[in-house]
């Protein structure tokens, strides 16, 4: 006769190691696990709730400047230092890790009106006030030596920003011009004008390097082809445009932070009609970085808050602000686009968190698991009133909240009178203009 | 002018007469005269000039007029008129100095001789002009730049759609990990590692001693140090031959596989049989040979075979009790190959475990034919469970039971009565084990015979009933008959169902045929059902009238024979089957697994029943949805207001009339859904609290709510997936490694090529413009 025995394989139920987790077998029958869909929804509404919870974003002031930050620099090879330069001509060189200041350099008389690191992170360059361009090592000079600059070039203009090249020894400064510098000449290499009047910033394109993209008072944004030596096309916008930034993982896509409390996302093939504009600041944006993996950026305002936008949505996931921040005037995404840090008129740097409930340090796997599982219930449950409502509220300080709700009824107001003109006019007389080509004045070929 | 035109006058009067074409040239000279008016105007003669000079102006007239005759001839040749001016030269031979200025020079006089071929080169000159354009005005500088500015613009926009696919697979991917470029860790090379290193404990020691002593390579493990000195002493030659020897061994080999390959992948049966076959008889052959010559050996290999059988024996091999073995059987009834195949398997069994010896007891060898025989004769399916030592017992009883059943079927259909008991009552002594059955047996026997009376009857044209109570009588006594002797067997254990049923019995009036009924039920009656039925065709009995219970009886006493019916239904024909009455009701022998089962669910039961005795479940959930049924009817309204029209205070209430006339009746609502089914409760509140968490608009990606909805209802929690699939489902879009710089997409990462020429070399080799701007304020300063 045979006998029928429960045999079960040892490695089914035995640990390998004391570590291990026991493996509790389970039986996936759903009929044994019902209601799913609210099972999961209310776990998508705690998690919501918890990321609110542990919402802090904020992580250290980094103070010792002695006047409004208007600069800031990341290292190209060190996620720990940040330089950043002042009003009154000071460049200090902090360590994020320690949270202190490790140089302090007077470089310029006057304002520090640009700060750039060398791709290989052995110097960074500074240009100021006093119209000159300075070159300064990395490292401070050893004991008993002076601070010095390795090279000053004296110019005829003020230079009002700078920005070095991603590969080689170039850089290009603005004023009056673009100057596009060899670092070993002391005169520039090139040098290309359109129109004349004062350019604000200069960027070159991180990924096609010879590429570069200004912004002048004159309410243009324009771009230069280095190699070609020649200016590409120009777009006059309703105001001026303070900085632009290019994106880190897309070649033709930069954002342009504008005076009209807007960001403008152009593709800069097509330039009349920017892929996207971000609207959430009450007052003018002064300064935008993108994250490096492209995929977000985040704006520094007058309003004395920062907004993270990502790059495909008009309105912004994020709004930092604290009590003492002033106007913030220059903004930076560190390069393992973890943290942020802003620098503003009160003197302080600040650095912030990029994801503001994220957990600091490593995770155990199963924190990650967890991690991972609330991300996506969340995103699967978005739309669900209560959840988004949760998920977007922020607290914000009287003066934002109250220009938001002002800026809404003038922005109901204005739609209303197009929609009535709209109305009561010939049809065809009155074209629609959409919300992305209202702010493009022209243009320019 | 006055002049001329006397002039004129006076040559008509003098040619008057002259021939029509002199009037004609006259007329062409008036033309001429025309012509010559305006040039002649200055020409202010005195109006008091003689006639001598009147003389000469008529000889200059004449000469006119020649002239003019001259030109008319032929190709109408003119001159143009030349300015003529009045000279202080006065020719002494009335010479006019008209053409004074004229010089005849020889080249003039030679021209005439050359060929007029100077106009083609002329002509030729002409073209060429004509065909080149003339150059327009350069553009403004402006104009200039923007044209510069517009190709330097496309040409960029074009090495920047380069980047169009990698952005778009990007947007698109499932994740991203940054940075995007893993940093290889780099391989050393192992000396490179081993540099450093140096053998530290005993052990290790010992080991790098050895390798030492026998040039073990320590660092490069390719070639030690004898391989890499034969490779060097080796001539080119000796090493080519070597070469070439591997090769073709090399190529052997592959052949044999080939080949091997080839005849294994051969599907055909009877190949495979006959080279079996092949190698059994060379074996064979070999053997005997081998027996010739050292028995020896041989012996030792007689020893193996032995071995072998003992392995034979041990395994399951060719037991039938394997998958194929299994099929088979199940086939075997209708597949006489498959019979075959059973057959063979066990023949194979058999030889492989028959002992060798050749010494071999003739006892053991009958009982090996017997058994053969047994097997020729048994079925496939019984032998499919026959072991090597003989067949199973209890396997054996049921065929040999089988083979009785066909020898009483056809007893029952061919012979009388006694006859066949004789048979079975011979059976019973022979086999004692199976006397229940062969009693079942004989109750069937029994049964068919009088079912064939009962078709006989049925022909004749008799009263039925008679014929049915009579037939019903000798079955009983035949049942009874049975009874008795079951019940001896069964006796002791089921003392219990004795106990309980003499209970009814004591209580129900004893009629002959209840008694018999009781007894009946006293042996086949064992669950708890067939007991509780029992009890209450007892009671019944008590209060039905006798044709009744007539009919009730002869329906029990139908019941135990219908379950044999159906176990040996290849017994009974179709017609048996129809005559029966009752087809099918539990059986009196049930297997007493099936009753202790019975027993165990009714212990459950009266457990559940205990345990739940103080709640009526039912009765809670009756009330409940009349409570709720009468909560969602809509509500009369009463509007009656106390002391309007009649006194009000305490202790009074509106009358009847007053109360009447204000009551407003509430329409009947719609029918409650759960009003057919009595089990359920179906509220028909829509839950406003759940709306307040439900989407009420469609979100924007999607197209359908259907669509949204699905994507709601796939969980992807761990709870209902496995973890690799939860895992999967999980993914975040964006991985970021902490503590790494991610760094911009460069075109060699994602397999461009990128510019080999620097941005820095391109602009010096075209420095060709610092704006003129620029230049200028170098200038200045």
């Amino acid at each position: 006769m045979k006998v029928k025995m429960l045999s079960r394989n040892p490695d089914n139920y035995v640990r390998e190691t004391k570590l291990d987790l026991q493996r509790v077998p389970r039986n996936y029958d759903p009929t044994l696990h019902p209601f799913e869909v609210p099972r999961e929804y209310v776990r998508a509404l705690n998690a919501t709730k918890l990321e609110r919870v542990f919402a802090k974003p904020f992580l250290a002031s980094l103070d010792g400047h002695r006047d409004g930050v208007n600069c800031l620099a990341k290292h190209p090879k060190s996620l720990g230092t940040v330089l950043s330069g002042a009003c009154d001509g000071e460049v200090r060189i902090w360590n994020l890790t320690k949270r202190n200041c490790i140089r302090t350099i007077q470089a310029h008389e006057g304002f520090v009106r640009g700060i750039c690191t060398r791709f290989c992170g052995s110097s960074f360059f500074t240009v100021g006030d006093d119209k000159t361009v300075k070159q300064w090592k990395m490292e401070g000079p050893g004991i008993g030596e002076e601070e010095e600059p390795l090279h000053t070039i004296l110019g005829k203009t003020v230079y009002t920003g700078i920005d070095h090249h991603w590969k080689e020894g170039i850089f290009a400064t603005c004023g009056q011009q673009v100057d596009i510098w060899d670092e070993q000449k002391t005169s520039p290499i090139c040098s290309m004008t359109w129109g004349y009047d004062s350019i604000s910033s200069v960027k070159f394109n991180p990924i096609e390097t010879f590429l570069l993209g200004s912004c002048a008072s004159d309410r243009n944004i324009v771009l230069y082809d280095m190699r070609q030596a020649t200016p590409l096309k120009k777009v006059i916008l309703d105001m001026r445009t303070n900085t632009i930034c290019w994106n880190p993982m897309e070649a033709f896509i930069f954002t342009a932070a504008n005076e009209d409390y807007n960001l403008y996302t152009f593709d800069m093939r097509a330039l009349d009609t920017p892929v996207m504009v971000h609207m959430d600041h009450v007052s003018a944006v002064l300064d935008v970085d993108y994250s490096p993996t492209g995929k977000e950026f985040v704006s520094a305002s007058f309003d004395k808050s920062i907004r993270i936008f990502p790059v495909d949505k008009s309105r912004s996931r994020e709004v930092y602000h604290t009590k003492r921040m002033q106007h913030v005037i220059c903004v930076k995404w560190t390069s393992d686009s973890k943290y942020i840090m802003c620098g503003s008129d009160e003197m302080n740097i600040r650095l912030w968190k990029a994801n503001a409930s994220e957990k600091l340090g490593v995770l155990t796997s199963r924190e990650k698991a967890a991690k991972d599982y609330n991300e996506k219930l969340k995103e699967k449950f978005r739309y669900h009133p209560h959840i988004k409502r949760i998920a977007r509220h922020r607290h914000l300080p009287k003066p934002i909240y109250s220009q938001i709700q002002e800026q809404r009824v003038m922005k109901e107001a204005r739609r209303r009178k197009e929609v009535n003109r709209l109305k009561h006019s010939k049809p065809g007389s009155v074209p629609m203009v959409s919300e992305k080509k209202k702010h493009v004045v022209a243009v320019v070929k | 002018m006055a002049q001329d035109l006397q002039a004129l006058d006076s040559h008509r009067k003098e040619f008057k007469n002259e021939s029509w074409w002199e009037i004609r040239a006259a007329k062409s000279l008036l033309a001429l005269r025309e012509q010559e008016e305006p040039e002649d105007l200055p020409n202010d003669y005195p109006s008091s000039t003689s006639e001598d000079e009147g003389e000469g102006g008529g000889e200059q007239k004449h000469q006119k007029l020649l002239e003019a005759i001259s030109c008319l001839d032929g190709k109408n040749r003119r001159k143009l008129a030349e300015r003529s001016e009045a000279t202080l030269k006065v020719s002494e031979f009335t010479v006019s100095s008209k053409g004074s200025g004229e010089r005849l020079v020889l080249s003039d006089l030679l021209e005439s001789v050359k060929t007029s071929s100077s106009l083609a080169t002329v002509k030729k000159q002409l073209h060429r002009v004509k065909s080149k354009k003339t150059v327009e005005l350069p553009l403004n500088k402006e104009e200039v730049e923007r044209v510069h500015r517009e190709m330097a613009f496309n040409k960029t926009s074009q090495t920047l759609s380069k980047w169009d696919p990698i952005v778009q697979k990007n947007q698109q991917a499932e994740q991203l990990v940054f940075p995007l470029v893993k940093e290889l860790s780099a391989f050393a090379p192992i000396e490179h590692v081993l540099n450093g290193w140096k053998a530290k404990t005993p052990l290790e020691q010992e080991i790098f001693n050895l390798l030492c002593k026998n040039k073990q390579p320590v660092t490069d493990p390719l070639l030690t140090p004898v391989g890499k000195a034969s490779l060097k002493a080796m001539s080119l030659e000796v090493a080519k031959m070597r070469r070439a020897e591997l090769q073709r061994a090399r190529a052997l080999q592959s052949y044999y596989e080939a080949r091997a390959r080839r005849e294994r992948k051969i599907k055909s049966k009877k190949y495979h049989g006959v080279l079996k076959k092949g190698k059994a008889k060379k074996a064979l052959k070999e053997f005997e040979k081998l027996w010739k010559t050292s028995p020896a050996v041989a012996l030792e290999e007689l020893e193996e075979l032995e071995k072998a059988r003992m392995m034979e024996r041990m395994s399951l091999k060719h037991q039938n009790s394997g998958k194929w073995a299994k099929s088979k059987a199940i086939m075997a009834k209708y597949d006489l190959e498959a019979r075959q195949a059973m057959q063979d398997q066990l023949a194979r069994n058999k030889e492989l475990t028959q002992k060798v010896q050749v010494a071999s007891k003739s006892e053991e060898e009958e009982g090996g034919e017997e058994e053969e025989g047994n097997l020729l004769d048994s079925d496939a399916v019984n032998e499919a469970h026959m072991t090597a030592d003989g067949p199973n017992p209890w396997m054996v009883r049921n065929h040999s039971d089988d083979t009785k059943e066909a020898e009483i079927q056809k007893d029952s259909e061919q012979l009388p009565e006694p006859m066949a008991n004789e048979a079975s009552e011979s059976e019973e002594e022979e086999r004692p084990v199976a006397e229940e059955e062969i009693l079942l047996k004989e109750f069937k026997e029994r049964q068919l015979l009088r079912k064939k009376s009962g078709l006989n009857q049925d022909t004749k044209p008799v009263g039925r009933q008679e014929t049915k109570d009579s037939s019903t009588q000798e079955v009983l006594s035949e049942l009874r008959a049975l009874s008795q002797k079951l019940k001896k067997d069964n006796h002791q254990c089921r003392k219990q169902n004795m106990g309980s049923v003499r209970t009814v019995q004591r209580e129900g009036p004893a009629g002959e045929e209840e008694e018999f009924l009781l007894l009946q039920r006293l042996e086949g009656a064992q669950t708890l059902e067939e007991l509780k039925e029992l009890s209450k065709g007892c009671f019944q009995n008590e209060e039905l009238p006798r044709p009744a219970l007539e009919g009730q009886q002869l329906e029990r006493n139908n019941q135990p024979s219908a379950p044999k019916k159906k176990t040996k239904e290849q017994m009974i024909d179709l017609q048996n089957i129809l005559t029966t009455k009752s087809p099918s009701v539990k059986s009196l022998a049930v297997p007493t697994i099936k009753e202790l089962e019975d027993e165990q669910e009714r212990e459950q039961k009266q457990m559940i029943k205990e345990a739940f005795a103080g709640d009526d479940v039912i009765r809670d959930f009756l009330k409940e949805k009349r409570e709720t049924v009468e909560a969602s009817k809509p509500k009369d309204m009463d509007l009656t207001l106390p002391g309007w029209g009649e006194w009000g205070g305490g202790g009074l209430k509106p009358s009847a009339k007053k109360r009447r006339r204000f009551l407003i009746k509430a329409p009947e609502g719609p029918p409650r859904k759960d009003k057919n089914l009595p089990n359920v409760i179906i509220s028909e509140k829509q839950n406003i609290h759940a709306a307040a968490h439900q989407v009420r608009v469609l979100p924007y990606p999607f197209t359908h709510h259907r669509q949204f909805e699905r994507t709601i209802q796939t969980p992807i929690g761990a709870t209902w997936n496995t973890q690799r699939a939860s895992q999967k489902l999980t993914t975040p879009k964006v991985v970021t490694k902490p503590g790494h710089i991610i760094k911009p997409i460069k075109a060699e990462d994602v397999g461009y090529r990128s510019s080999s020429r620097s941005d820095l070399s391109v602009m010096q080799r075209n420095p060709k413009r610092l704006s003129i701007h620029h230049k200028k304020q170098l200038k200045k300063t």
